[in-house]
């Protein structure tokens, strides 16, 4: 069967099971453009090529699959360079398809010719740059392999016109025809570790589990759960890693890092073995390295080699993926003899504001009702941590300013447990990480390693997109909206009805904490206006039901009111006090025992 | 002054690469991004033409040699990574160069060349090139000494290297045990 280049793209993907994908076509990519018209593939039409890589990007996360994005070449492939380096950042699967000048003209600074190989060299895990119609569909079946093995990753396949509109005969290729002699992932660790980390973990009195994003990745959650409930030992979930492991559970201590609440991050401070699982001891975790965690043995796994002794040398050094570890490393512990508990099962959790990031855990709870008694002291201090600097604000009744934490706590309470929350990046991202009751995985899509500001409208998209039958919510700032508001009208034309949460403080105001924290309250280049755009009339000139709330006394109401909305986007611009900051905080650069926690709780740090 | 010599803060990668375009960029472009320093760099076709080799002379002062060779091992097109420690390897690098040589010092930098056993590659009315092969160290000896006629022009290849042989081995089989090959792991 003969197709062109551009069938046999698009009949590749169909190979690979794609069902969705996200673009906007060019001059360069126009030929792959026609046979979407005959496929069964859909196709949402974004309106700035960003939009796609994060759209793909919350597709991917919320779904385990690859996200696919098809954008031209020159500008549409370089607007998408922020969606790869930050789904390079966050390991997220991606297969970016850009359009390419005719192979003839590569070279001559052509109409709209960029070097996108080149330019995402070091942002995506592989790229290619087709040369010849026939290799597409092994080029794509390679492409689909790296991406979502191994440590995942986004790559792009760049598809110059002349090869799009040649022909070939159409083959499908096996698994044996990839040509890929450098990329053999390992997945199972080695035993002997696996069995020195087994011994290490039942001699420690302090172990915490750092769990991180490679949890999700590898399918790992319920592992995990096992591993904790057995061997009793606290889990911390990082920014990548929320809803691995659920806040509900009395062995969950929340979030650590430079936002991290005071138990999570004392506990690793403290600790006298990390079991890190999928994580890679990021800066925002560790504060300064060579102050983190200083007694601590490290127990690391990761599928990725080049993690292992990057920032922190382990004492083990696991590589494989995480699920498959966990499973080995629980035999281990079998044969050395730690017994099954299901008797002591706990995990039926508090209510949620009890639990909410593990700072208000119910008192005693991690210290009780779990295995290995030897853990007892050490549960018991956590549990006095967590009773003593829970996450608090001040939220007054009526006119009182209306603070952001209490939007994200109503937004928790009045959706369904297994709501899905996109976030931006800054103030709104933290507070929603800390104040959300993270139980299921899946349910959390944010830009984690990047931090790239405007990633929440359109992964949004792409998580209901990928998820129709699960509310979403975004929760993103006013900076972060202006950024990317536009795919609303996507999500319009569309009907894909998500729901953003506009915490507008008028302020960029993570740098606004910055500078008054840091810069003697010189705010510069930080004030945004409350009402210019007039955030309502945006949202409805873009298809949306647009709501202003001012007032505590009305968030319930128009929360209620967005979520029995389902025929198109809704957008709430929640005016929030500008003067509120995110607590706890490690300042940049300092050591992580020099948490600095809400001032009112200033006063008897027993650290 | 010695480029290189026995120097402990170098180390010898070679690299077995699939021969496609863009494999050297990607390589260059992973040391420059992650800040590892190169010392010297040689790549040609290995003996099998779906492969080449790229010897990376690397300083391992600008970061860990094992962080290094995982994050080469991560290209995707990059094969197998040899770690090669220049105790435990025989290392041979080219040197060509253009030498004043007048009248008056010819022969001396004739004799020089023969006692190196060099070789005379070109002659002109004042000028010889001259070819060197040879350790790294013994170039570097060359170097200094001809440096005083006056070197006109000089290029160097960069090293490539093999693993020394396992002299207690003696029925004659190449050693592996002094050199590491890592294995593919993504």
């Amino acid at each position: 069967m003969e197709l062109t280049g551009a069938q046999a793209l698009i009949k590749s993907l169909e190979m690979q099971h794609v069902e969705v994908m996200f673009g906007l076509p060019g001059g360069a990519i126009l030929p792959v453009y026609d046979p979407i018209l005959d496929s069964s593939i859909r196709h949402i039409l974004v309106r700035h090529e960003q939009g796609a890589g994060h759209m793909a990007q919350g597709y991917a996360q919320v779904t385990g699959r690859p996200g696919v994005a098809i954008v031209t070449s020159g500008p549409g492939a370089t607007n998408v360079v922020t969606p790869l380096a930050d789904a390079y950042m966050d390991s997220t699967p991606l297969v970016v398809i850009t359009g390419q000048v005719a192979t003839t003209s590569i070279g001559t600074d052509a109409f709209q010719e960029s070097d996108i190989t080149g330019i995402t060299m070091g942002i995506t895990k592989h790229n290619w740059l087709i040369t010849d119609a026939a290799d597409i569909p092994r080029i794509v079946s390679e492409a689909f392999h790296v991406a979502t093995t191994g440590r995942p990753g986004p790559v792009l396949i760049d598809i110059p016109k002349d090869i799009a509109q040649s022909t070939m005969e159409w083959y499908w290729p096996s698994p044996g025809d990839l040509d890929l002699p450098g990329y053999r992932p390992v997945t199972e660790g080695d035993p002997a570790l696996i069995r020195e980390a087994a011994e290490l973990l039942l001699t420690a009195e302090r172990p915490v589990i750092y769990a991180g994003g490679g949890i999700l990745k590898a399918r790992a959650a319920d592992a995990l759960r096992e591993l904790a409930e057995r061997t009793g030992i606290p889990v911390v979930t990082t920014l990548m890693a929320r809803g691995c492991f659920p806040d509900s559970h009395p062995l969950c201590l929340g979030m650590p890092g430079m936002h991290g609440n005071y138990t999570a991050v004392t506990a690793m401070q403290k600790s006298d073995l990390l079991i890190a699982l999928g994580s890679r001891f990021d800066d925002r975790v560790t504060g300064r390295v060579n102050a983190f965690a200083p007694e601590a043995k490290i127990i690391h796994v990761d599928i990725d080699p080049a993690e292992h002794h990057k920032v922190r040398r382990a004492d083990v050094a696991i590589a494989g993926d995480c699920r498959l570890v966990i499973e080995e490393l629980l035999m281990a512990l079998e044969s050395l003899g730690l017994s099954h508990s299901d008797a002591t099962r706990g995990g039926s959790g508090g209510t949620p504001s009890d639990a909410v990031a593990g700072a208000t855990a119910a008192a005693g709870s991690v210290a009780a009702g779990f295995p290995r008694e030897g853990l007892a002291p050490w549960r018991s201090e956590l549990s006095a941590w967590q009773k003593r600097f829970p996450l608090v604000y001040d939220q007054q009744p009526g006119a009182g300013p209306l603070k952001p934490q209490f939007v994200v706590e109503q937004l928790r309470d009045r959706t369904p447990e297994d709501t899905i929350v996109a976030s931006g990046v800054g103030q709104h991202q933290m507070f929603a990480s800390q104040y959300w009751q993270f139980d299921h995985p899946y349910t959390w899509v944010n830009s984690g390693g990047l931090g790239t500001m405007g990633f929440a409208v359109p992964s949004a998209i792409g998580a209901k997109v990928g998820r129709p039958d699960k509310m979403v919510w975004a929760v993103d700032g006013d900076g972060c909206f202006q950024m990317t508001a536009q795919e609303l009208v996507t999500a319009s034309s569309e009907r894909i009805p998500v729901k953003i949460a506009i915490l507008n403080n008028a302020y960029l105001g993570m740098v606004r904490q910055w500078q008054e924290m840091f810069y003697e309250e010189r705010y510069s280049e930080v004030y945004l206006s409350p009402d210019l755009p007039d955030y309502v009339g945006w949202a409805e000139a873009m298809g949306c039901v647009g709501i202003r709330v001012e007032s505590s006394d009305d968030v319930g109401a128009a929360i209620d009111k967005a979520n029995s909305v389902d025929d198109r986007p809704v957008v709430i611009d929640f005016r929030t006090d500008a003067f509120e900051k995110v607590y706890p905080m490690v300042a940049a650069g300092a050591s992580n025992d020099d948490i600095m926690v809400d001032p009112s709780q200033v006063g008897g740090n027993p650290a | 002054m010695s480029m290189y010599g026995t120097d402990k803060r170098h180390h010898t990668l070679t690299v077995l690469v699939e021969n496609k375009s863009g494999v050297l960029a990607r390589v260059a472009s992973l040391f420059s991004r992650r800040g590892y320093n190169i010392f010297s760099l040689a790549v040609a076709p290995s003996d099998n033409p779906k492969f080449s080799r790229i010897t990376i002379v690397v300083d391992v002062e600008s970061a860990p040699l094992d962080q290094i060779m995982k994050q080469l091992d991560k290209l995707i097109p990059v094969v197998s990574i040899r770690e090669l420690d220049p105790a435990d390897a025989r290392e041979r690098e080219l040197l060509l160069a253009t030498v004043e040589a007048g009248p008056d010092t010819r022969g001396q930098v004739i004799q020089l060349v023969g006692v190196f056993e060099g070789k005379i590659v070109d002659v002109g009315p004042a000028h010889l090139s001259v070819m060197l092969a040879g350790a790294p160290s013994k170039l570097d000896d060359f170097e200094d000494l001809i440096r005083g006629y006056g070197i006109v022009e000089m290029q160097r290849t960069g090293r490539v290297a093999l693993p020394m042989l396992d002299r207690v081995d003696h029925r004659g089989q190449p050693a592996t045990g002094t050199a590491d090959t890592t294995e593919k792991a993504g």
